[in-house]
């Protein structure tokens, strides 16, 4: 494995994670690592692991083997709780939001400000336009207007300002521009840079090569439940990425050819 | 992105954030914004409002035993249970369900508290509590056999439907029937407030409610917020000034056939009806509990996803409507002066629904507001009230209601497809 060496602590690292369902082991040894302040993306075909990764670093599934450290620190994550308290939040690809309710209902859902049993609207309006404004939204017309009438990007838009409300270090973002357009993937794209640029560890996952090469300073490929290679997006170039996800290597880079499976 | 930064940097919030509308300038666009929401499909309770004034435009012309003092108090006190019974359906309706057993439920509830005065001699009060209590049960039984056992509300609704029917049976005997002769609960709909307290209450209400709008529209701009002109909330104060010292004035008129008994002031089922509908408006729109009512009604997965306890909210509607369907019950047994087997059965159910829909409640989910169940009431009350001064056969009463629900169940469907189409919730 190549690996280009980083200078900052990561925010968060998984070291040998395994993970089986059943007969099927799904992920092999994955060491991954989430920097602050850098985007990382995390590639990989269908049924490479990518959403088992996802879904074991939000606590959803428990890994079978491996260790955690949050900071430095070993954590013990067992529940999509323990990786909110630690700042640790997931961008579903079905965004989850409510389109009977207006944005700024949607970003503090279950998590509402109040003061006594009354809700504290104007806390939660100020604070929503705050974040929103920080993540330099101009498109958005309203923030007390309805979900149902933004387009996709917007609606990303809010699922992703919902993620960064509540002081997270570590933002997953589950294939943030599937269903967008062209002007929409631009508008989520320079969002996923300015999360990053705000010091927050973001993960991209995606299939959209122009898309990771447009944002991510790392990148993680993931063949067969194995990271393929972790390597800086400057050091390789579309095609041998394109290698390592469908082949699992690209000429040094990736498996050794003994250890990758036929 | 890259744009050049404006002229100076305002407050954080002020710098990226330009197009934000935060007043909706002055009357003229908030009235455009109304039009352009009424267009995309969000009618709210404009076709309720609208098919009460030509109701009131038809019965009144048609009789003219409809629009005097006697007769609107006579409405006001037949509407009282229905527009219970259709707020307390309002949060069962926003998650999409539906309980068909409430009428009969309330009339179960309302056996027990007669029976409870009649046979056990208990002041009215514990009676009430008992009532409300026994509603509150039933409500938890279906709402954990609908939110846990996962049968369709239809179902398990349509069957306490049925077998609370025997139950009131086996409570009153066959045939038979229980007096309710406590003048409190008697007085809820016989009894009127005094002239003085009558007015009183109204101009107190009215100036709470000033206050209270005023005062929010002032934090609001204070702190920055989105609010709306000045003007809309005057107006809106005003409105309400009209309907409430206006129906004030009307039933404090002496409304008696004979001058030597003077019949007058705001019959108490009224201020009744206003206590539940300012409270079930508070705990919707003002709690977490409401909104989380609103989210789960809205999408159950991003409801669960945001750490709310789905099912707890399901089962709480339920407890929600069988409670208010008790009181409703009280009050329709408190009108009749008796509970009969029949009670609650037939269409009482139908009409309440009727009520939220008409009133702008969507039968899908996630939209409605008690307020709507209020107008809605009012509305299905005029039309029994005056297809009876016509002396009409109940036939007809019947295939008007039922057409009236059609007619509020397609305006909702076709507003929603036009909502989905405008892309507005």
């Amino acid at each position: 494995m190549s690996q280009t060496p980083t200078t900052t602590t990561p925010l968060l690292e998984l070291r040998g994670i395994n993970k089986s369902f059943g007969a099927v082991h799904v992920l092999h040894d994955v060491d991954f690592a989430v920097h602050p302040g850098q985007v990382t993306a995390l590639i990989g075909d269908n049924g490479a692991g990518k959403s088992t990764l996802v879904k074991t670093i939000a606590g959803i599934y428990a890994a079978d083997s491996g260790q955690r450290f949050f900071e430095g620190r070993p954590v013990d994550i067992s529940s999509p709780k323990d990786a909110a308290a630690l700042g640790i939040e997931v961008v579903y690809q079905d965004l989850a939001l409510c389109d009977n309710l207006d944005i700024v209902e949607n970003m503090f859902l279950g998590r509402e400000e109040h003061k006594g049993i009354l809700l504290d609207e104007a806390t939660m309006e100020s604070r929503a336009r705050e974040v929103l404004a920080s993540l330099s939204v101009r498109t958005v017309k309203s923030v007390r207007q309805s979900v149902a009438s933004l387009s996709g990007g917007q609606r990303q838009t809010v699922a992703i300002a919902k993620s960064v409300l509540w002081n997270s270090k570590v933002v997953l973002l589950d294939e943030p521009t599937a269903a967008l357009g062209v002007a929409q993937t631009r508008q989520v794209l320079d969002l996923v840079r300015r999360l990053a640029d705000q010091g927050l560890g973001v993960v991209l996952i995606s299939h959209n090569m122009n898309d990771v090469f447009e944002v991510a300073d790392r990148i993680t490929a993931l063949y067969l439940g194995r990271v393929a290679a972790d390597v800086a997006t400057k050091d390789v170039n579309h095609s041998q990425v394109v290698e390592l996800i469908t082949a699992g290597r690209s000429g040094d880079l990736g498996i050794a050819p003994a250890a990758a499976p036929a | 992105m890259t744009q050049t930064t404006p002229e100076s940097t305002p407050a954080v919030a002020d710098s990226d954030f330009a197009i934000d509308t935060r007043s909706a300038g002055g009357l003229g666009e908030a009235l455009q914004n109304y039009v352009n929401r009424i267009r995309g499909g969000d009618m709210g309770a404009l076709p309720a409002t609208l098919g009460l004034v030509v109701l009131f435009i038809v019965f009144s012309l048609a009789s003219d035993k409809f629009l005097i003092p006697l007769n609107l108090a006579n409405l006001i006190t037949q509407a009282g249970a229905i527009c219970v019974l259709a707020m307390g359906l309002v949060p069962v309706l926003l998650m999409g369900d539906i309980d068909l057993s409430a009428g009969v439920a309330g009339s179960v509830s309302a056996s027990i508290t007669a029976l409870a005065i009649v046979d056990h001699s208990q002041n009215w009060s514990l009676a009430v509590i008992a009532g409300v209590l026994s509603g509150a049960v039933m409500g938890l039984v279906i709402g954990v056999l609908v939110a846990k056992l996962g049968i369709p509300s239809f179902v398990v609704t349509l069957a306490f439907f049925l077998g609370l029917q025997g139950v009131i049976l086996k409570l009153i005997g066959e045939g038979g029937s229980v007096r309710v002769a406590d003048p409190v609960l008697r007085g809820i709909t016989i009894d009127n407030m005094p002239v003085v307290a009558g007015w009183v209450a109204a101009v107190g209400v009215l100036v709470l409610y000033a206050a209270l709008s005023l005062w929010r529209h002032r934090t609001k701009v204070a702190r920055g917020l989105q609010h709306q002109p000045l003007s809309v909330v005057l107006l809106q104060i005003a409105g309400l000034g009209i309907i409430v010292l206006g129906t004030t004035a009307i039933l404090n008129v002496d409304r008696s056939r004979n001058p030597n008994f003077p019949i007058e002031g705001v019959p108490w089922v009224l201020p009744l009806v206003g206590v539940l509908l300012v409270f079930w408006t508070f705990v919707l729109t003002r709690t977490r509990y409401g909104r989380h009512v609103y989210a789960v009604g809205g999408n159950r997965e991003a409801a669960r996803r945001a750490g709310i306890n789905v099912d707890r909210i399901r089962v709480s509607v339920f407890v929600i409507c069988s409670s208010m369907a008790a009181i409703s019950g009280i009050i329709a047994a408190s009108y009749a002066g008796k509970v009969s087997p029949s009670s609650g059965g037939q269409n009482t159910l139908l009409y309440a629904v009727g009520a939220a829909v008409i009133g702008g409640t969507s039968l899908f989910g996630g939209k409605g507001k008690a307020r709507d169940a209020v107008i809605g009431g009012v509305v299905i009350a005029t039309i029994a009230n005056g297809l009876g001064l016509l002396n009409q056969a109940s036939w007809i009463n019947y295939v008007v209601t039922g057409g009236v629900l059609l007619l509020a169940a397609s305006v909702d469907a076709l507003s929603r497809r036009r909502r989905s189409a405008a892309g507005v919730g």
